[in-house]
């Protein structure tokens, strides 16, 4: 019995054949899902010998740094240095990731708690722009960064992708949860409403804030650039990751590599930041 | 209590002085000072987007000259003259009716067993179902897991195990892409839906449950059906919406697994169609018209799906 309990919760009613098979089918499942990132992670420590044998085996029986020092020299020869990959890939993302955050958050403040002529309006128009993914927006977007002058800039991919409305959206319903009284209170004080925002409402949304943090990193990082940048020295590492791709399955141990190593950083960021997203997630029902 | 006074007396004089819009505006000044700079992007990158749309679909703009205006040229041609779009539409379809409705459940009810375990356990569990998601280009691997030579991860283990006979070349055949394409994005299916049911369950009152349990709720069907589900309706809504939008939005991971475009556009969908007419032949007018369908389609889908969860929640 008492091992059960740290594998499950306490519940009142919940027979053992349930919970053994709950058991059985999430570790189903979960192979299912955890096997190709598992793969990758294999096969990013094989040596070729073992990636070109039949049949295929799965774990890396002579693991092997191989792949990685063969990513490291490939990437040497591209005429893009790697580090200027490197910067692309963290410059945007730090852009993007803390302006989204700062806009988005300034801007769900008024609308969770004020209601200023407009709000119901722009409420609805926000709510609307969750039903439709940004791709159908795609070409307009083209040509207005195009009038803007700002094709082939870092502007094309950082400004489009800093006005995600879920963004807004999960912040604004977080922030519905702090309470009138304690905003009065900063008013009554004397705090004007930037004030306000500042040292009231943001250190009550730190988890909203990770959140946003984590949703929109793990969206701009993986982000390989579509066609309004096109120099290649103002992509990041995941337009990287597809030039070494399309080098075919003699070089899918390097491919995995740096498909592991591309993967570090969201990962590690939402496990740090998982119970904070949770938390969050929780304010998000749409009535 | 003093503060709740001042503040009916407040309204009270509020009400004599009877505010003007323009009062209210100026009023809430600093609430749109701060509203500002998001709404400024939210309206070039998105509210004009999809106003522009809709204009540029009327015209034959191809980022040269300047827009004709050709009334609804472009809607005949899509639906009398454009036989890709037909099978870009019926791709669309497929991802969204079969992927769509099985990751919704998928989400839901991975969602629910999680629940049931500890809080270690939990949290690795929701980051093992997320990871496709979160890591964003790892479905690359998927490229190797569904090589067409017999080095492939899945043709070498059916191979081996003698369900097939020789290697399937499983991204470039016509007759498998667009099963394997299903398969690796329902493998991706697990995403924001997913984090807000997870969330959603978590942060339910358990006295809620002890209570229906007292009161003879025997199993966790009938608490799923009777406690649970009954009580999730704002999570269940949220969920639909972001899983309209992505079922609707397949195309990156068809982009990367089967080409751009596809071999005789067999596993396109609208969205890699749309930037295969704007980006690559700049026929700006005609790829604004499949968007607006596309909008449609997603529009009209979460109208009806929203609807017709209300009102089940509503019963």
């Amino acid at each position: 019995m008492a091992r059960r309990n740290v594998l499950f919760r306490q519940h009142l009613n919940r027979s053992l054949a349930g919970n053994i098979a709950v058991f059985l089918c999430l570790l189903l499942f979960g192979v299912f899902f955890a096997f190709p990132v598992v793969f990758a992670i294999n096969t990013a420590f094989k040596p070729l010998n073992e990636i070109l044998v039949f049949p295929p085996r799965f774990f890396a029986v002579n693991p092997t740094r191989e792949n990685f020092i063969q990513l490291s020299k490939m990437v040497a020869e591209f005429w893009v240095p790697l580090s200027r990959y490197i910067f692309n890939s963290v410059f945007i993302s730090a852009v993007v990731t803390l302006g989204h955050l700062l806009l988005s958050s300034m801007a769900a403040y008024p609308m969770a708690h004020h209601n200023f002529p407009g709000s119901k309006a722009l409420n609805t128009v926000i709510v609307l722009s969750l039903l439709f993914t940004s791709t159908v927006t795609y070409i307009p977007q083209y040509v207005i960064l195009a009038n803007l002058r700002m094709i082939n800039t870092y502007w094309a991919i950082i400004l489009p992708a800093m006005q995600s409305s879920l963004g807004l959206y999960l912040m604004r319903s977080f922030m519905m949860g702090i309470p009138k009284e304690m905003l009065e209170a900063a008013r009554i004080d004397g705090a004007n409403e930037k004030r306000t925002y500042f040292s009231i409402v943001m250190p009550n949304v730190k988890p909203a804030a990770l959140t946003l943090i984590i949703f929109s990193f793990q969206s701009i990082w993986n982000y390989v650039g579509g066609s309004a940048v096109y120099a290649e020295q103002l992509k990041g590492l995941p337009a990287l990751l597809q030039s070494i791709a399309a080098a075919g399955v003699a070089r899918s141990g390097v491919t995995a590599a740096a498909t592991v190593l591309l993967m570090i950083p969201p990962v590690l960021i939402f496990i740090l930041s998982q119970n904070h997203v949770i938390e969050t997630m929780s304010t998000s029902g749409l009535k | 209590m003093q503060l709740k006074k001042q503040k009916t007396k407040d309204k009270g004089a509020s009400a004599i002085k009877e505010y003007s819009l323009a009062y209210r505006i100026w009023k809430y000044r600093e609430s749109y000072q701060l509203i500002f700079p998001f709404m400024l992007l939210f309206f070039l990158f998105t509210v004009l987007p999809v106003l522009s749309s809709i204009t540029l679909s009327f015209t034959d703009f191809n980022m040269l000259s300047m827009p004709n205006f050709v009334g609804f040229d472009n809607y005949e041609r899509l639906l009398l003259d454009d036989d890709i779009f037909l099978i870009v539409f019926k791709n669309t379809l497929v991802f969204a009716f079969i992927t769509g409705p099985i990751s919704y459940i998928l989400s839901f009810l991975f969602a629910w067993l999680i629940n049931e375990l500890g809080r270690v356990l939990r949290a690795f569990l929701t980051l093992i179902f997320y990871l496709p998601v979160l890591s964003g280009s790892v479905f690359f691997i998927w490229s190797l897991l569904l090589s067409s030579d017999a080095y492939g991860m899945i043709n070498g283990i059916l191979l081996d195990f003698g369900i097939i006979k020789e290697p399937v070349a499983w991204l470039l055949d016509q007759n498998t892409l667009l099963f394997s394409l299903i398969v690796v994005q329902l493998w991706m299916a697990l995403g924001t839906g997913f984090l807000a049911f997870v969330a959603g369950l978590q942060s339910m009152d358990q006295s809620m449950f002890e209570a229906a349990a007292i009161d003879g709720v025997s199993n966790r069907w009938q608490e799923l059906f009777y406690v649970t589900l009954p009580s999730m309706s704002h999570q269940l809504l949220f969920s639909a919406v972001m899983q309209i939008s992505a079922s609707f939005g397949v195309g990156t991971v068809i982009i990367a697994l089967a080409g751009f475009p596809t071999t005789q556009y067999s596993a396109d969908t609208v969205v890699t169609y749309i930037l295969d007419v704007g980006t690559t032949r700049f026929e700006m007018g005609y790829a604004s018209t499949l968007a607006v369908v596309l909008f449609g389609m997603m529009f009209l889908t979460n109208f009806i799906i929203t609807n017709l969860l209300r009102r089940f929640s509503a019963e």
